[in-house]
């Protein structure tokens, strides 16, 4: 992670300091004003706009906190919300157990590991309208056996998006337990083994605890992935089936947090405001877990 | 001892190639319906293609023009924008970056820790202003799509060339000054060729964040005129009544061949960029 500051002397040499510093517009200047276009104003208005009515940015009136009591009380997004923890909670678990142990067993002495690790990893180039397209055909083709199909009920979408997300990802995180895995010392492996540990215990309590940082990267990457999942959802169930609630409302069963924005924006007109809302209640959420992780990180560091 | 291990080493090694088969085997499915007809598609999705579902390379034929929006030019789009994308982000990034690595000052730091911010921003905060700056300031189109790339991916690529340039010995730096090198001068031929590692990282990282982005270039772009993969896949199945699964299955084999070609010539290459990045984020 990022140093506190930075240490004076190799930052502050005159004899690039000062010339460098001439050079400023071709240096920074391209590269800040696009960041303004593509992230800073977007972002300043996007809260902004939290809390307004507005169609387009130019007629937006000022409603102070309704859109975001309206976020609120609106059950689709609650549902959402505990489909995405839930998503969140079953793969990170799932995609972490499977590729810690796919990456140990290939880290050890075997023919082939090499192939091996290049097929696990391959899913992972492909985009995730196309995956969920390929996952849906196949769903589809499994489900017709049993004369049914994958928007039918809820739990075969919620678990078709765990198992395609699984595939997705479980290369990834693979190999970065690779490179964590590899650099646990042979010294310490070897001590442990002239002091009559098992491969158990070698691997609960001199392996593991020497791939931690690894495995706090790993949960954080799978935790952000999760709750950031669009793709995938889109083009796996598109949050069907609907179900009507009793006071009317109309409710898509699979759709997690970042397809709920999306079609709040698109279905309703005059919930643009809303939708603005939940995308910064969505934001605080996000940065929150991903802070409380990244601090997490940060000690285990200093512990090393 | 030894002969045991051996034993073990090889049912591992079956047990991971029936693994990998499985692993493939979506893969298969769509190399395997591509070549049979829609209806027979549907009737057994999972059955090789025999005498009767078999049509040769009629759905390839038909996927071209599938959606009244001819495959190739969603894939030149596609080509364009990540290229020019890529490229703009790793020269603009990494010469901002050297920049606040070697210039301590308040504006370093500031835009330092805003990259560090922007990294845990989800796209969904700013997806609907993007848009309207975008279109308010005419980057809707395949040649200008690059600069919101630049704006929106300029975070972590930065945070990661600022990382390397900060490892890098200030000495080399200084005896280009001493020996007449300017700042331009210096960035050029002295630290960009020692950046190359971390341009392999952060290039692949970006290359495969742009080439499959869907919603940014879904939202983005003018979508009568300009289309890139991920969103003509899109189209295929959402905006047609019936779904041609077999050409789509066709369009979807067109779209993943050339990203598993290339993976496998620089697999090394992208399993290294993906850990080195991961890593560091």
């Amino acid at each position: 992670m990022s140093k506190k500051s930075n240490d004076g002397s190799a930052v502050n040499s005159w004899l690039i300091r000062r010339p460098i510093k001439k050079w400023f517009p071709l240096f920074i200047l391209p590269t800040f004003l696009c960041f303004i276009i593509g992230f800073i104003w977007p972002f300043l208005q996007g809260i902004y706009l939290s809390f307004c009515n507005f169609m387009t940015p130019t007629d937006a009136k000022w409603v102070g906190f309704s859109n975001y009591v309206k976020a609120f009380q609106d059950p689709s997004f609650g549902r959402a919300f505990w489909n995405t923890a839930g998503f969140a909670v079953v793969s990170i678990i799932l995609i972490n157990v499977i590729a810690f142990a796919i990456a140990y067993a290939l880290t050890q002495k075997m023919r082939g590991s090499n192939l091996f690790r290049t097929v696990f990893f391959m899913p992972n180039l492909i985009g995730g309208v196309v995956l969920g397209y390929i996952w849906s055909m196949i769903f589809d083709a499994i489900l017709k056996n049993y004369s049914t199909y994958l928007t039918a009920n809820p739990t075969y979408g919620f678990w078709g998006l765990v198992i395609l997300v699984a595939w997705q990802q479980i290369g990834y995180i693979m190999i970065i337990y690779i490179a964590g895995l590899q650099a646990v010392s042979e010294d310490m492996l070897e001590a442990a083994r002239i002091d009559g540990a098992n491969s158990w215990q070698t691997l609960f309590r001199v392996t593991i605890p020497n791939v931690m940082p690894s495995v706090t990267i790993c949960t954080f990457l799978t935790l952000t992935n999760s709750f950031k999942m669009f793709d995938q959802n889109m083009a796996l169930t598109e949050g069907f089936p609907i179900i009507t609630m009793a006071d009317g409302s109309q409710i898509k069963t699979t759709e997690l947090l970042a397809l709920n924005i999306y079609s709040t924006y698109n279905i309703n007109k005059n919930w643009h405001g809303v939708a603005q809302a939940k995308a910064v209640i969505f934001f605080i959420l996000v940065a929150t877990l991903a802070i409380a992780q990244l601090s997490a990180t940060r000690k285990k560091e200093v512990q090393q | 001892m030894k002969k045991r291990y051996s034993v073990g080493s090889t049912i591992l090694t079956v047990f991971f190639a029936l693994l990998s088969l499985l692993w493939l085997f979506p893969i298969f499915e769509v190399l395997i319906n591509s070549f049979k007809s829609n209806a027979w598609v549907n009737l057994d999705a999972f059955a090789l293609p025999n005498a009767e579902s078999f049509v040769g390379f009629a759905n390839y034929i038909k996927g071209m023009t599938f959606g009244n929006y001819p495959f190739l030019m969603s894939v030149l789009y596609s080509l364009m924008i990540t290229v020019i994308s890529v490229i703009l982000i790793l020269l603009c990034c990494s010469m901002t970056a050297w920049y606040i690595a070697r210039v301590d000052s308040k504006f370093s730091r500031v835009f330092y820790y805003l990259c560090l911010f922007s990294m845990i921003v989800p796209f969904q905060m700013v997806m609907f202003t993007l848009t309207f700056t975008a279109d308010r300031l005419s980057l809707n189109t395949p040649w200008t799509i690059p600069i919101v790339y630049l704006g929106f991916g300029a975070g972590l690529a930065i945070f990661m060339f600022v990382g390397f340039v900060k490892g890098l010995p200030l000495e080399i730096e200084e005896a280009a000054a001493i020996d007449g090198c300017g700042p331009f001068r210096t960035f050029f031929s002295v630290v960009l060729p020692m950046l190359k590692p971390t341009m392999i990282s952060v290039g692949i990282l970006q290359t495969m964040w742009v080439w499959n982005d869907f919603l940014l270039p879904y939202l983005v772009l003018d979508r009568t005129k300009y289309m890139t993969i991920p969103i003509h896949v899109q189209y295929l199945k959402g905006s047609y009544g019936t779904v041609d699964l077999g050409a789509t299955m066709a369009v979807i084999m067109l779209s993943i061949i050339p990203i598993i070609v290339l993976y496998l010539f620089c697999q090394k290459h992208i399993i290294k960029g993906v850990a080195a990045g991961a890593v560091k984020g």
